[in-house]
């Protein structure tokens, strides 16, 4: 994705709207990208107008969609999104256990963010991981057969990164 | 062709990618190449070896030796002993019964050759590179549409699919071959085929396997969906989540496109097929077939009433046939095997294999694919290798959150759609969740309420009000708080949401509530009553 311009800026609006025809079944593809160009991967208010209007379809459809699906989100997020499988899979093979001891490392509960903005914390139904449970996933990375060690390993390699 | 004196494939899946399956290759390439060796051994990357959980997985042939747990230490190891003194090294060979048992992956010229006949969907799968449409086109591949477009017309490629007795992979088993009959007749120049690959039954990951390590499988199988019905589009809706096997069907898909078996005038013929790929955004609702178009469609991804059915009214209002990614995998064998074929495998009322993805308390946990028919026994006692820790099975979560928990008495009983059905079961989509007696019935029932409650899209109030009341109820009970009323009333309440719910979503909730208050009355009412939970989960 292009970084060169600013975030937010009518450019980059436009040169995503541009790459689809302004048809209403490319409205998922055109709230992904302008949702992965945001560093604090959320939509913003005026990603909802821009798209209704190149839509020509109402704000509140806008909204509707992006309430819908739990990819999105309306409320800026961390740099990572930690989506932590909840699953009977999961459960049954203890990953309440891990989900307990990550909450414990980033001192947030589900649906929060933490205070340096790295991580949102996000429960999920079900990966399709389960062969190795207890699994979650950080943006595009599955990690699997985790313990609370595992887990905790996981989260300062992230950490370290940033520092 | 160069011919090697061996080949070793790297099983790559999430669970090997996990264990550094990537790196292992590399050093097998280097320490071959090291060696002198390069010449003679050929290293492949391949989909999974239905082996999960056993670290890095390999597999030479032709010895047809797997090894489990690969570390970077041992790959000199296996070079220097095996692939050059031809000696192998024992204790990194897989040790269960598995081997024994179920063909993981027999190549075509093997001496077990007779096993092969379960593999139909995941025969590919762990033998050929996914992302060579030559290896697939070399083992067999795309002959099946040649054989459609050259030898048979649209209505023959429905009526071989129909006679098959080919039922839906998905979860629900309706018969293929009607749904494309239905299309088929539609009077109307757009039509669409679409692959279901919205795979969020939790516990299910066989439509990821098939697509990461066969993806041509399913693209051949909707050009036959398109050539029977008459339609030049299809779309691959695809789980956002599912990275490899998005990266690897856009791969097959360029491929394919390359070589003329998709785009225009495909093999030279009028016929022209086109294939896109469309991400959903997280929400287990859309893998319902009306839901999934309105998703697609750029909307909610709520249900709609039905009729018409999609076969009529879908995608934009156009004939549409949906159909899941297993479904899909077996039509190119159906094609070129025929219909005696397959009805010679499985049982009468579902002809066929069945992938099973085996979880929880079980030795060996993975994907395998048999005939319908097989019993539970089998499949946990000699393809799962047992119980894990040698602890006494309790339960068995078959089909997912909206499955049913089957109990001891139904070890013995043949799986496919028509037999559990008669038993008030359901296969659903393969999902085996197996428990031991350390598991709390209540504890996994809240964990698939809460799933319910949360996916629920809010369409209808019996499943928006009665998933929430549901959740509510149990966590009472496991909190030790639940009235003896309750009982009575969470299957009274599920009941009435089979009854009045939309959608199947809202429907299915009774099956797991009360196939668990049939099998477990007496520890759901020791929670209730003397608010105890017996294997300690509750309440920690």
């Amino acid at each position: 994705m292009e970084t060169s311009v600013n975030f937010g800026s009518q450019e980059v609006q436009e040169k995503i709207l541009k790459k689809y025809p302004p048809r209403r079944d490319n409205l998922l593809y055109i709230l992904h990208d302008l949702q992965d160009t945001n560093p604090q991967n959320y939509l913003t208010s005026v990603d909802v107008r821009a798209v209704s209007e190149y839509l020509k379809i109402s704000p509140s459809q806008v909204e509707g969609v992006i309430s819908f699906y739990t990819m999105f989100s309306r409320k800026p997020r961390g740099k990572y999104i930690i989506r932590f499988c909840d699953s009977p899979t999961c459960h049954l093979m203890k990953g309440t256990d891990v989900l307990e001891e990550v909450k414990k490392i980033l001192k947030i509960n589900p649906e929060e963010t933490t205070n340096d903005g790295l991580f949102t914390l996000e429960m999920t139904s079900c990966l399709g991981a389960c062969g190795v449970a207890p699994a979650m996933m950080i943006n595009d990375e599955i990690y699997g057969n985790l313990t609370s060690l595992k887990a905790r390993e996981i989260i300062e390699t992230y950490q370290r990164r940033e520092k | 062709m160069k011919f090697y004196r061996n080949h070793v494939l790297v099983g790559i899946d999430t669970s090997t990618l996990l264990s550094g399956a990537k790196g292992i290759e590399e050093l097998l390439v280097r320490e071959i190449h090291k060696r002198g060796l390069s010449s003679e051994i050929k290293v492949l990357e391949t989909g999974s070896l239905g082996i999960v959980n056993r670290g890095v997985v390999l597999l030479i042939y032709p010895e047809g030796c797997y090894y489990v747990n690969v570390k970077s230490e041992d790959v000199s190891q296996i070079v220097e002993e095996h692939l050059l003194k031809g000696r192998v090294v024992k204790r990194l060979l897989l040790k269960e019964p598995l081997k024994e048992k179920i063909s993981t992956t027999v190549l075509p010229e093997s001496p077990l050759d007779v096993r092969r006949q379960y593999r139909v969907v995941l025969k590919n799968c762990g033998v050929i590179d996914p992302d060579k449409i030559d290896e697939y086109i070399a083992s067999g591949g795309y002959k099946a549409l040649e054989k459609a477009l050259f030898q048979m017309n649209p209505e023959e490629v429905t009526t071989q699919v129909k006679k098959s007795g080919l039922l839906g992979r998905g979860g629900a088993g309706f018969p293929t071959g009607i749904k494309w009959e239905i299309s088929a007749k539609e009077n109307c120049k757009e039509k669409y085929v679409i692959c279901n690959a919205d795979e969020g039954e939790p516990g299910t990951f066989k439509d990821r396997v098939i697509m990461e390590g066969d993806p041509h499988g399913v693209i051949e199988g909707m050009l036959l969906a398109g050539y029977a019905i008459g339609a030049d589009k299809g779309f691959i809706y695809i789980r956002g989540e599912y990275t490899l096997s998005i990266g690897r069907m856009e791969k097959a898909i360029e491929e394919a496109r390359k070589y003329g078996l998709l785009g225009k005038n495909i093999l030279e013929t009028d016929f022209s097929f086109e294939i896109e790929m469309r991400k959903g955004a997280g929400a287990y609702i859309c893998g319902e077939e009306t839901a999934l178009i309105e998703s697609m469609e750029g909307k909610r991804g709520e249900p709609r009433n039905k009729p018409p059915y999609p076969g009529t009214y879908g995608l934009w209002g156009k004939p549409t046939v949906v159909n899941n990614v297993e479904t899909l995998a077996n039509i190119p064998s159906i094609i070129n095997q025929g219909t005696d074929w397959f009805r010679s495998l499985g049982t009468k009322e579902t002809p066929g294999t069945k992938v099973y993805t085996l979880l929880g308390h079980i030795m060996n946990q993975g994907v395998i694919e048999v005939e319908t028919g097989i019993t539970l026994r089998k499949v946990i006692f000699d393809f799962g290798g047992g119980m894990k820790d040698g602890k006494e099975f309790k339960s068995a979560l078959v089909g997912g959150a909206a499955g049913c928990f089957l109990g001891k008495d139904m070890l013995d009983v043949k799986m496919d759609y028509a037999n559990l059905k008669s038993y008030k079961a359901v296969l659903g989509s393969g999902a085996i969740l197996v428990m031991d007696t350390s598991t709390c019935i209540i504890d996994i029932l809240k964990c698939i309420l809460n799933f319910f409650r949360y996916e629920s899209c809010g369409k209808c109030s019996p499943c928006r009000i009665g998933t929430d009341k549901l959740y509510q109820l149990i966590s009472e009970v496991s909190m030790g708080r639940g009235k003896k009323e309750y009982f009575k009333l969470m299957l009274e309440l599920a009941q009435m949401m089979n009854n009045a719910s939309f959608c199947p979503l809202g429907q299915s909730v009774l099956l797991p509530l009360s196939s668990a208050f049939k099998y477990f009355e007496d520890e759901i009412m020791e929670h209730i009553i003397k608010k105890r939970c017996p294997a300690g989960v509750c309440n920690k």
